[in-house]
């Protein structure tokens, strides 16, 4: 009802009754709801404040630039940025897609059929399943199952307790040999010093034994933490792609089919781009809620600290070989970062600012993403 | 390529549609694209038929994969939580464990053991884990009642504001507002609580006259407040949908016959949406029950059973993400824990469930 609307009755309703003043309990009333209102505001900007006056103070090129030193209490927080950054990066490449064709599927080729209500009722429950719980499936599906699966296959790692027992067995007389040649060589060396003589047979077991196969996969990784992610977000994006499909009128569809398009160049040349900001503010949403998820990664790769980002050696591209950031590596993140300084470093207080400043960061990042899809779904409202 | 039209298009002549084939009379004519093809003769080429049956395939795919992703979060968490059982000798190992009870002895002056009697304990990693989730369950319950029980209130203030008081363009800035709260990182609300809020809420606590109940600076009310932070947005913003959902036509009548604004609201418009309300309330209770980080941070972490909100507790999520690092992979302790996310995901899954049929019959008595 428009306010003029109700203005006019409430005019009206002052004349017919004789009543000008409103009851106390209904003035009473109102101030309560608007007070409450106000109230929650206020927490808003006094979060906002805080953080800002707090961790204003921080921010210098040597905090956004720099690695942490001197047992975290000095240096800045760029591994974690870029963490963060990577991690947000890698999980909408493999959310995107996976979301966009999902929903363009329930809505141009399964229309209502079998396929889109299950998408649909998947998609309502995983919307409010916890976090934490996605923690627990990327820990048991990603790192300990097609992780570990991964690495057995491909580098014969071992799985089961079994697995390292036979390993250990079938190692065991290798390595006893190996042990006797050292003896005996160390005796023909004259090697008499019982701690240079233990180095010298160590060091030449490691050497005639093959080695033992290493974890690669099946570890604790930013490519996992992405996936896990990426499931988190898929719903979100899927909403959001579904409103932004059904959004296009069905006029614009007829007229491209009846110009003899196929069901293929209708979507990617008429529904599609008219569906794309939509698309992109749930993209940005996503992302700004990925960026904000600390529980769904706590066992999957995050970690306390790392000198700079995990790059693999230097990748040929032909002209220029460069090192890659490698995914299959454990990463620092802001998220993690805050937690564990203000709740597991030895001094919480003394950290305080690299705290509020890894906040400010923190905040400022997923402020803006917030923002640019509020303005984006508002002008994109007003247009159509 | 056997979908129906969407709409007819107007103006297709009469004579026109009569030669469509119309099996009975009022039959909806075929306009899908295959049809509208093969009778304008225009034969669709292989490679343009293949690449459409390609890409249908691709998106196809695309479309079970995501339920793949989905559904095999629920298998898998119960096929983990499962193997828990099997690792206990009795599923009542969850409910409650034996303990030696002690007892003060006045002729040794201390405490000795007169047998044994079931504990209510959660100490997975001691030398005979206990393994009772009571405390946990009973943490997160507390948390969760607690901050519904503010946010609640609070809630339906900032939905009645939004709806009922406010001016379209104060609307649209309140609004905007609230999404940006919810936007913010729980983390940020948990260290914000932690190292600025949990202290002066003590003082404040202890110069009203609570310093003897007043048990722990980070307690269950402590993560109460800090989860109603991101729940109240929520719950305000769902309140307010329901609450425009109501049609005008009953406030406008409700007005008409002389009833302020205030009547209007509390005795028309909340009882048509309550069911709109109750299912956001629902929703974030559900929400309260699944934080994660906020509770980790600021209710203390001690998994014990207490009636005093001033106390520290341990959430279920709590005990999964303090817990679940540390634990080893495969032992009984990882498995319950899982078995603790499998609960979890039961409880939203059944608390969706019931916010989904009561928003469902919201929908079809506003329909009325």
């Amino acid at each position: 009802m428009t306010d003029e609307a109700r203005q006019s009755i409430e005019t009206a309703r002052r004349k017919v009754t004789g009543k000008t003043k409103a009851p106390l309990w209904a003035v009473l009333f109102e101030s309560l709801v608007r007070g409450i209102t106000g109230a929650v505001i206020l927490v808003l900007f006094f979060l906002m404040g805080t953080i800002l006056v707090r961790g204003g103070g921080q921010i210098t090129p040597e905090f956004l630039l720099q690695a942490p030193r001197d047992g975290m209490t000095a240096g800045g927080i760029f591994p974690a940025i870029m963490g963060t950054f990577f991690v947000v990066l890698f999980m909408i490449v493999m959310a995107l897609p996976l979301g966009v064709f999902g929903a363009v599927y329930m809505v141009e080729y399964s229309k209502g059929g079998i396929m889109s209500r299950i998408i649909r009722a998947a998609v309502n429950n995983l919307a409010g399943v916890p976090s934490i719980v996605f923690g627990l499936f990327g820990l048991g599906f990603f790192v300990l199952f097609v992780g570990r699966n991964l690495d057995h296959h491909i580098y014969g790692v071992p799985r089961t307790a079994e697995e390292v027992q036979a390993v250990q067995a079938e190692m065991a007389p290798l390595q006893a040999e190996a042990r006797e040649e050292a003896i005996n060589l160390a005796d023909e060396r004259g090697i008499t010093d019982p701690a240079e003589l233990d180095a010298f047979v160590e060091a030449y077991v490691e050497e005639q034994t093959p080695p033992v196969p290493r974890t690669v996969f099946g570890q604790g990784a930013m490519f996992w933490a992405a996936a896990t992610l990426a499931i988190l977000v898929l719903p979100f994006i899927i909403v959001a792609t579904e409103e932004a499909l059904r959004a296009v009128p069905p006029s614009t569809r007829e007229a491209a089919y009846g110009l003899g398009a196929t069901r293929w160049q209708v979507i990617s040349t008429v529904v599609l781009p008219q569906a794309k900001p939509g698309i992109l503010t749930g993209a940005i949403l996503a992302v700004a809620r990925g960026a904000g998820e600390l529980a769904p990664i706590l066992f999957v790769g995050v970690t306390f600290f790392t000198p700079g980002l995990p790059l693999t050696e230097p990748v040929n591209f032909g002209l220029f070989s460069v090192p890659v950031v490698n995914p299959f590596e454990e990463f620092m993140h802001l998220n993690y970062h805050i937690y564990t300084m203000a709740t597991q470093h030895h001094d919480p207080i003394g950290t305080r600012g690299i705290q509020f400043g890894t906040t400010l960061v923190l905040v400022a990042l997923t402020f803006v993403m917030n923002l640019m899809a509020i303005v984006l779904r508002r002008r994109y409202s007003k247009k159509s | 390529m056997s979908q129906e039209p969407e709409s007819k298009p107007p103006g297709e002549p009469a004579a026109k549609r009569d030669e469509l084939p119309s099996g009975r009379e009022g039959h909806t004519p075929d306009f899908s694209p295959a049809e509208v093809q093969r009778r304008l003769r225009h034969p669709v080429s292989f490679f343009r038929r293949t690449r459409e049956h390609l890409i249908e395939g691709g998106v196809f795919l695309c479309g079970v994969a995501s339920i793949l992703a989905i559904s095999l979060i629920f298998i898998f968490l119960f096929r983990e939580g499962l193997q828990a059982l099997r690792m206990v000798d009795t599923p009542l190992d969850f409910v409650y464990s034996m303990g030696v009870q002690l007892e003060y002895d006045a002729g040794i002056d201390d405490v000795v053991a007169v047998g044994e009697a079931p504990q209510l304990a959660w100490q997975p990693v001691s030398e005979e884990p206990k393994l009772s989730m009571i405390p946990l369950m009973w943490g997160s319950l507390g948390v969760a009642l607690l901050a519904s029980l503010l946010s609640t209130l609070a809630g339906i203030g900032v939905g009645i504001f939004l709806s009922e008081l406010a001016s379209p363009r104060l609307r649209g800035v309140v609004k905007p507002m609230l999404e940006l709260l919810v936007g913010i990182p729980t983390v940020v609300i948990g260290f914000v609580m932690l190292a600025i809020v949990a202290q002066p809420l003590r003082q404040v606590a202890e110069a009203i006259g609570l310093s003897g109940v007043y048990g722990s600076t980070y307690n269950m009310f402590v993560g109460a407040v800090g989860v109603s932070i991101v729940i109240i947005p929520v719950i305000g913003s769902l309140v307010d949908d329901a609450l425009r959902a109501v049609p005008d036509d009953l406030r406008a009548a409700s007005l008409g016959v002389g009833a302020t604004r205030w009547q209007t609201t509390w005795r028309v418009v909340l009882p048509t949406g309550v069911s709109g309300v109750f299912g956001a309330v629902i929703l974030g209770f559900g929400r309260a029950l699944g934080e994660t980080m906020i509770v980790l941070m600021c209710a203390g972490n001690a998994a014990q059973i207490t009636g005093n909100p001033f106390d520290s507790v341990r959430t279920m999520t709590a005990a999964i993400a303090s817990e679940m690092g540390a634990a080893q992979v495969g032992g009984v302790h990882a498995q319950t824990l899982f078995l603790v996310g499998a609960i979890l995901i039961t409880i939203t899954f059944l608390l969706n469930l019931t916010m989904e049929l009561v928003v469902n019959r919201f929908r079809r008595k506003i329909r009325l």
